[in-house]
């Protein structure tokens, strides 16, 4: 009798931690399971495979880190990402065309784009605190209309170095600009880790690591604290004597700044600079990752950014390898399309109190 | 109160009255002839004006732009592949692709009313993603499914490899089929007068529409779902029908579209669709929650001219013809992103006034 009710408890708890995972966490979960298991199989070799997650997990690691602070001010999820990305590009092309070098120009790329998202970023923010309750359809226009304004600026902007516009015209801006020379792997060469096929990026990781733990940090202080109480009930926090508007201005801007950052750790990882229609759709994979790593609308820890990148990236370079090898059927564009806007619309459809 | 009215008059048609101002400050730029401009927007008119139409019935229902009116355009668009396929010309062909299609469509509006009325509140949000979510799904139909399960015979459709449609499908056989059906030329622009005609129907039965049960229905759940609710509507079934009627009217435009453009961009002629159609019905000055058949036409006329007149233009001034090409898709996005800011701040100001009257009025009682 009493093992009856101790094996219900069980089944019971392992429900309820299926729930609190949700199933399609879980199946995405168990297809990248399955796909490492088979990989070895068809005749793809493994360390690769995992070098690759790893790499890409340092590449797209910050881009997601950047939806974090808005999740928690209630502001949504930052569909709006391409404008900080674009900080992020005016500062990569102004370091290259003002003749910075190898790894300082990452720094100085780094440096000259803050400024960028800072202003971009308070703009934002300022629209978005009119229009509370829309936020993300309306960033996802914002995202929109910059990249499309940005289509004419990298035109039009008098950019001179030769190593990034037109070689025949001498002017504009070309799509693609290799960073050969300049900041390729500049984080990734740090401290690098090589066994075998198994190469690890270490300093990328790094990069990352300090980043997410400053977030972390800034989470637990007053002002991170007050974010998530914004993000939770607004109505309390405002009764409480938090200004409701600035805590998410400043959520607002740290995303976008993270953003800059996070396209500049894209881009040495890379190696190119993509311009013109690049960071249209860049906001999707990102907002998806974080939301397959176990966040919500309106809930998201660094936990979810980190499991979540690696699930989304593990599927995205797994998948082709594995499925190429096994059928000869390169399905992997398809599946990414159907797993990250599934996700994104599971989780907005699930119903999350606090928002209106 | 007069002054007041006018002020409102100028900032609910600040963006039609924008938009004749950048025509016609481009039109004599760009140095195309009036004639061809204007066979141009009627051609576009005939081409356009039934996808937008199906925009009109969620935002009776209160759901919004209707991102989603993509899903119905795929639907379209597999039908008339099907009908390819098999060989059915003309207008025949045509009204076997909209039969094909229908039951897709309204298949696809189903699941799509079913997950936005999971999501309330979030309808254009959650719409636009599933437009991408249903792409998914339509790349694994047309990509992988069409050849070994759906047969595909003629290999002017099919990939090399053996499954898989082409990128570009012919529709010469249907080409311009009903545009030409009751040729009609006015001194020397063409007039694609049995498109208008199926037009003008599908505008009276909107009209006809509004005035049905159903139709009154939605409004009210478009205006106030609780009190909708309370007074007996079935809130959730009216929305669902909204989305199916418009989807089902979307895969029907996108056959109209696709017989007057003369070939199938497989991968990518729905994606665009939706928002250049909402774009263009923005600029005849509806809102989010607003709109009329009126907004339509004014919309495609001015949408449309700047898009004809805005890379000449923009090749003439710049010497670059890629500025003018960026510069009206930037206007498309731009006036979406402004109508929906537009339609937020309205909505809070409206609330907050509410709440005021209502502090206001306990005031009083307690007073």
């Amino acid at each position: 009798m009493s093992e009856q009710t101790q094996k219900n408890a069980f089944n019971e708890r392992i429900r309820n931690a299926a729930q609190e995972f949700g199933l399609p966490r879980l199946i995405i979960t168990g297809f990248l399971v399955l796909l490492l298991v088979v990989s070895p199989f068809v005749g793809a070799d493994l360390p690769t495979q995992i070098s690759n997650i790893i790499n890409r997990f340092s590449w797209n690691g910050v881009l997601v880190l950047a939806m974090v602070p808005m999740v928690h001010s209630g502001c949504g999820l930052n569909f709006g990402l391409p404008l900080g990305i674009i900080s992020g590009l005016l500062g990569a092309t102004l370091s290259i065309e003002l003749g910075f070098t190898g790894a300082v120009s990452f720094v100085m790329a780094a440096l000259l784009a803050t400024p960028f998202a800072l202003v971009l970023g308070t703009v934002y923010g300022w629209l978005l605190n009119k229009i509370k309750g829309g936020e993300m359809m309306i960033a996802t226009y914002v995202g929109f209309s910059s990249v499309s304004l940005m289509c004419m600026m990298w035109l039009l902007l008098p950019y001179h170095s030769p190593n990034m516009v037109w070689g025949m015209a001498g002017k504009g801006l070309r799509t693609t600009i290799s960073l050969e020379g300049y900041y390729t792997q500049a984080l990734a060469k740090i401290l690098q880790i090589n066994i075998g096929n198994l190469m690890i990026p270490t300093g990328a990781i790094l990069f990352f690591i300090v980043l997410a733990f400053a977030m972390w940090a800034f989470l637990h202080t007053k002002t991170g604290t007050a974010m998530t109480a914004v993000g939770s009930n607004p109505e309390f926090a405002r009764s409480a004597g938090i200004n409701v508007d600035k805590i998410r201005l400043i959520s607002v801007v740290m995303s976008t700044w993270l953003a800059a950052i996070g396209i500049l750790v894209y881009e040495q990882g890379f190696g190119f600079i993509q311009l013109y229609m690049a960071p249209f759709y860049m906001a999707l994979p990102a907002v998806s990752a974080i939301l397959i790593g176990g966040a919500s609308v309106n809930k998201a820890s660094i936990m979810n950014v980190i499991i979540g990148t690696i699930l989304f990236q593990g599927i995205v370079t797994m998948t082709p390898t594995v499925m190429n090898n096994m059928i000869h059927l390169d399905m992997s564009e398809v599946i990414r399309i159907i797993v990250s806007n599934g996700m994104i619309l599971y989780a907005l459809t699930r119903k999350t109190e606090g928002t209106k | 109160m007069s002054k007041n009215s006018l002020g409102d008059y100028l900032r609910r048609f600040s963006v039609p009255i924008m938009f004749v101002i950048i025509c016609v400050i481009c039109a004599p730029i760009s140095g195309l002839s009036p004639s061809y401009l204007i066979n141009e927007i009627v051609t576009r008119m005939g081409r356009n004006a039934f996808l937008i139409l199906s925009l009109l019935i969620p935002i009776m229902a209160g759901m919004g732009l209707n991102f989603s009116m993509t899903l119905g355009a795929m639907a379209g668009e597999i039908g008339l592949i099907l009908v390819c396929d098999w060989q059915i010309v003309s207008i025949p062909g045509m009204v076997l692709a909209m039969i094909i299609s229908i039951p897709i469509s309204a298949l696809l509006g189903l699941f799509c009313g079913k997950v936005l009325n999971m999501a309330k509140g979030r309808e254009m949000i959650t719409s636009y993603i599933i437009s991408f979510f249903i792409n998914g799904i339509y790349q694994l139909i047309v990509l992988y499914l069409m050849g070994p399960v759906i047969p595909i015979k003629h290999s002017t459709i099919k990939l090399p490899r053996g499954y898989g449609v082409r990128n570009t499908v012919s529709l010469l056989s249907m080409r311009q089929k009903l545009d030409n059906l009751i040729p009609l030329t006015i001194a020397g622009v063409k007039i694609p007068v049995a498109t208008f005609l199926v037009v003008f129907v599908l505008c009276l039965v909107i009209i006809w529409f509004r005035k049905t049960k159903l139709g009154q229905d939605m409004r009210a759940v478009g205006q106030d779902m609780e009190v909708a609710r309370d007074a007996g509507i079935n809130v959730e079934r009216t929305r669902i029908i909204s989305m199916v009627l418009s989807t089902v009217l979307a895969g029907i435009g996108m056959i109209i579209y696709l017989q007057n453009m003369g070939n199938i961009a497989t991968y990518s002629s729905h994606s665009q669709i939706g928002m250049f159609c909402i774009a263009a019905l923005l600029v005849g000055g509806a809102s989010v929650d607003k709109a009329s058949i009126g907004n339509v036409f004014l919309g495609i006329v001015l949408f449309h001219t700047m898009f004809i007149v805005a890379p000449k233009a923009g090749t003439v001034i710049t010497g670059d013809s890629m500025i003018g090409e960026y510069f009206r898709v930037f206007v498309s996005y731009a006036v979406i992103t402004v109508a929906l800011i537009m339609y937020e701040t309205n909505k809070r100001k409206n609330k907050s006034k509410e709440s005021q009257q209502l502090a206001l009025e306990q005031e009083n009682a307690n007073g």
